[in-house]
């Protein structure tokens, strides 16, 4: 492959996670988005022809509003067949496996399939038995790429660069697959990468993947200009990872007192969905100086319509 | 001025002077005795030195200290107050009391409370409690879970906070290792101190006295010592990999003193303390069924009480606590299986500790450590030695003053001790709390 082709397509048949992915490669997938979010932002544009006659489904494994949605929304805004396959009405709950299930939609000629799972490896399992292109739109705790490469353009709009940003990931590091994505991409793209959180939360070895461990606040955030902050379900708030809310709000939940440690113009970041008053300070998840959380979700339907565009450029090169 | 009826002083206005003369100070850090006078002026050892007599101020109380020792006041690290809850057995006042005339001047006080202290609220309640008493410094040890069931952690930062010390499940250990790792590996997150009582409990499960001949003989169940060491030994893998600080209370087998003198050769940050009876009594203290001397751990055999001593003696120990337990009456008087565990222990832990020094195991100022400044760094208190400018809680305490152990003479509310009528040497005499003499002989 030349230089040239490295700079300006993607080189993988799936996207299935950020390592791995050269710097090439996310540079030009930002690249192509920031062109989408130009697309998006002028009302007056109307559907593209991309992916027209192109039959993408989305196979969401486990419950979704914001990634199935924003997949839909992108896949429909470039001209593709959109079906929607979640796992309450699909023959999963009959007893089917992975596999099978995978053979009978390839039996459906698919040009993409945008998988969710709730188990890590399983959407690379399925993309070994199909014949079409397979996004992952997350499994388990292990990656999350879409939701990296949004968060990425989302940086990129507000601070014009990635490298050599100080970026802070707050909270269950340990469980989340938005924070392993995003250590392999901001790391790649040259950003200092930091997780703050309390240590039943940080798995083991997080370090060797490129990360300094703090575990407070105070000093995590020092100098920060980037804060990503991760989402906790409620059942690890009872006594197993955390002992209580407010004991985990006190000192990790994200507030202005907080927030005045970070650098003075630092973003905020969140996947969503938000647990206001867990997490993060209600009134600062609001603040559109400070929080950059609603403008994610727009980005999020850019850096969709970019990948799924590159799977299927690479198919069509493939094909020829 | 103290009457002569009332030993005790918990009056916070006297805000007097006192030069300590002739006594022989012991330095806790280098390891020596100094013949110096003491001035004690508003709350701190205002200076240490030769005459001071010349340079004090004029309404000054000169105290003659020839013989005596002048010690820092000792700190307690394991004590289960009673209140709230059990106000019957001991109350917050007498258990000061007790601390008091041992010559405590800081004790730890155990979460296993009714309600528990699982909460920053109760730690609140009982220092405010403590303050008004004025007698002692009351530190408070949270639980690490909810209802000391060993499932749910509890807000152990919260509480830290909030002045907790430590966290422990008081009598119980933590069984499930998961939860374990979880405590560790949470309170490591802000340097927070886990303290385990270590037994097996699935092991120990009805067992009243040390499984050995002498329960054998007597027909009680016995609870293999080995109950003991198997915990520390599983915890070790945990802090191993957590580095969490990790303290095991009231250590009492020959097998747990070599598992952690190992894993302090390892650098693993491991402590632990032992009480008096497992260096002072063995299993034999059992006959005719005293339930005075049920406690928990139960007394061991003679191999054990000897490896204790030498664990005290070459420092694998790190503190001598009380571990005062006190119980009623009507929770001894019971046939041996249904008696309650424990003994009190406060006003006794200095004369039975210098019984090491009688005995000739340990020199007076290394022993004096381990009731002093290190289970001060343990619990991370800026107590428990003596230093111009620092504060002045002090023990005087004479060396070889012989007496009785006579429970009736305890200002503690109950008398459970195992050394009923032992003849021991070294008393206190005084004790100051922040400069103020609370306790006179």
């Amino acid at each position: 492959m030349t230089e040239d082709e490295l700079i300006n397509s993607y080189p993988h048949k799936h996207l299935l996670g950020i390592e791995g992915l050269l710097p090439t490669s996310i540079n030009f997938l930002l690249k192509s988005s920031n062109n989408y979010v130009d697309y998006l932002n002028n009302k007056k544009n109307g559907k593209l022809d991309i992916l027209k006659n192109k039959i993408c489904i989305n196979l969401f494994f486990e419950n979704s509003t914001r990634t199935r949605t924003s997949f839909e929304l992108a896949g429909k805004k470039l001209g593709a067949d959109m079906l929607n396959i979640s796992v309450g009405t699909s023959s999963i709950k009959k007893g089917e496996t992975l596999i099978d299930t995978a053979m009978t939609l390839n039996a459906m000629q698919p040009d993409i399939l945008v998988v969710r799972h709730h188990d890590a490896g399983a959407v690379k399992l399925l993309s070994e038995k199909v014949n079409c292109g397979v996004i992952n739109a997350g499994d388990g705790p292990h990656e999350h790429p879409t939701q990296a490469l949004l968060d990425a353009l989302t940086i990129l709009k507000r601070k014009k660069k990635i490298s050599g940003l100080k970026i802070a990931i707050c909270g269950d590091i340990m469980h989340s697959r938005v924070a392993r994505s995003n250590i392999h991409l901001l790391n790649t793209l040259g950003a200092e990468v930091r997780v703050i959180a309390p240590a039943t939360l940080i798995p083991k070895g997080i370090e060797s993947l490129g990360v300094n461990i703090f575990y407070d606040m105070k000093s995590g955030l020092k100098d920060v200009d980037i804060i990503i902050m991760l989402r906790l379900q409620l059942e690890r708030m009872s006594g197993s990872f955390v002992p209580s809310i407010r004991e985990y709000f006190r000192f990790y939940g994200l507030d202005r007192e907080k927030l005045n440690f970070a650098n003075p113009d630092a973003l905020i970041l969140h996947p969503g969905p938000m647990n206001r008053g867990v997490e993060i300070d209600s009134e600062l998840a609001d603040d559109i100086d400070r929080s950059a959380i609603f403008e994610q979700v727009q980005m999020g339907v850019a850096v969709r319509m970019a990948c799924l565009k590159a799977i299927i450029d690479h198919k069509l090169k493939a094909n020829d | 001025m103290i009457k002569k009826d009332n030993p005790f002083n918990s009056d916070k206005k006297i805000s007097k002077k006192y030069l300590l003369k002739n006594g022989s100070i012991i330095d806790v850090i280098k390891n020596r005795i100094i013949k110096e006078d003491l001035y004690i002026k508003n709350k701190v050892v205002e200076k240490i030195g030769k005459n001071l007599s010349k340079i004090v101020d004029e309404d000054t109380e000169i105290i003659d200290c020839k013989n005596l020792f002048i010690s820092p006041g000792l700190i307690d690290m394991r004590v289960n107050i009673s209140e709230p809850g059990h106000e019957h057995k001991e109350t917050i006042k007498s258990a000061s009391m007790s601390a008091a005339s041992g010559g405590i001047t800081s004790l730890i006080c155990m979460p296993n409370t009714i309600p528990p202290i699982d909460q920053p609220a109760i730690i609140h309640s009982i220092q405010r409690k403590a303050r008004e008493v004025a007698l002692s410094k009351v530190f408070c040890t949270g639980c690490i879970t909810r209802n000391f069931k060993g499932e749910e952690i509890c807000e152990l930062h919260l509480m830290k906070q909030s002045g907790a010390v430590g966290f422990t499940d008081g009598i119980k250990s933590i069984e499930n290792t998961r939860v374990m790792r979880r405590a560790l590996n949470y309170a490591k997150s802000f340097d927070g101190l886990i303290i385990q009582h270590a037994e097996e409990h699935n092991l120990s499960a009805n067992g009243v006295v040390n499984e050995s001949e002498t329960a054998t003989r007597m027909g009680l169940k016995g609870i293999p010592s080995y109950a003991e060491p198997m915990i520390v030994e599983r915890d070790l893998w945990l802090v191993k990999e957590t580095k969490c600080r990790y303290h095991v209370n009231h250590i009492s087998t020959k097998e747990t003193v070599e598992i952690i003198r190992k894993a302090k050769k390892l650098g693993l940050p491991v402590t632990c303390d032992t009480s008096p009876p497992y260096f002072t009594l063995n299993e034999l203290s059992l006959e005719d069924y005293r339930t005075f001397s049920k406690l928990n751990p139960p007394l061991r055999g003679e191999e054990d009480r000897l490896s204790i001593i030498e664990g005290i003696c070459d420092g694998t120990i790190d503190a001598i606590s009380s571990d005062h337990t006190p119980q009623d009456q009507d929770a001894k008087r019971l046939p041996f299986n249904q008696a309650e565990f424990g003994g009190v222990g406060l006003e006794t832990l200095l004369s039975l500790s210098l019984n090491l020094v009688k005995n000739k195991y340990i020199s007076v100022e290394k022993l004096l450590k381990l009731l002093t400044v290190n289970p001060a760094k343990i619990l991370n208190l800026d107590y428990g030695i003596i230093n111009e400018k620092s504060e002045a809680d002090i023990s005087v305490f004479d060396l070889s003053k012989p007496w009785k152990i006579n429970p009736e003479s305890f200002f503690g509310k109950s008398k459970n001790t195992p050394f009923d009528g032992m003849l021991v040497e070294g008393k206190n005499i005084m004790t100051f709390v922040r400069g103020r003499l609370v306790y006179r002989l």
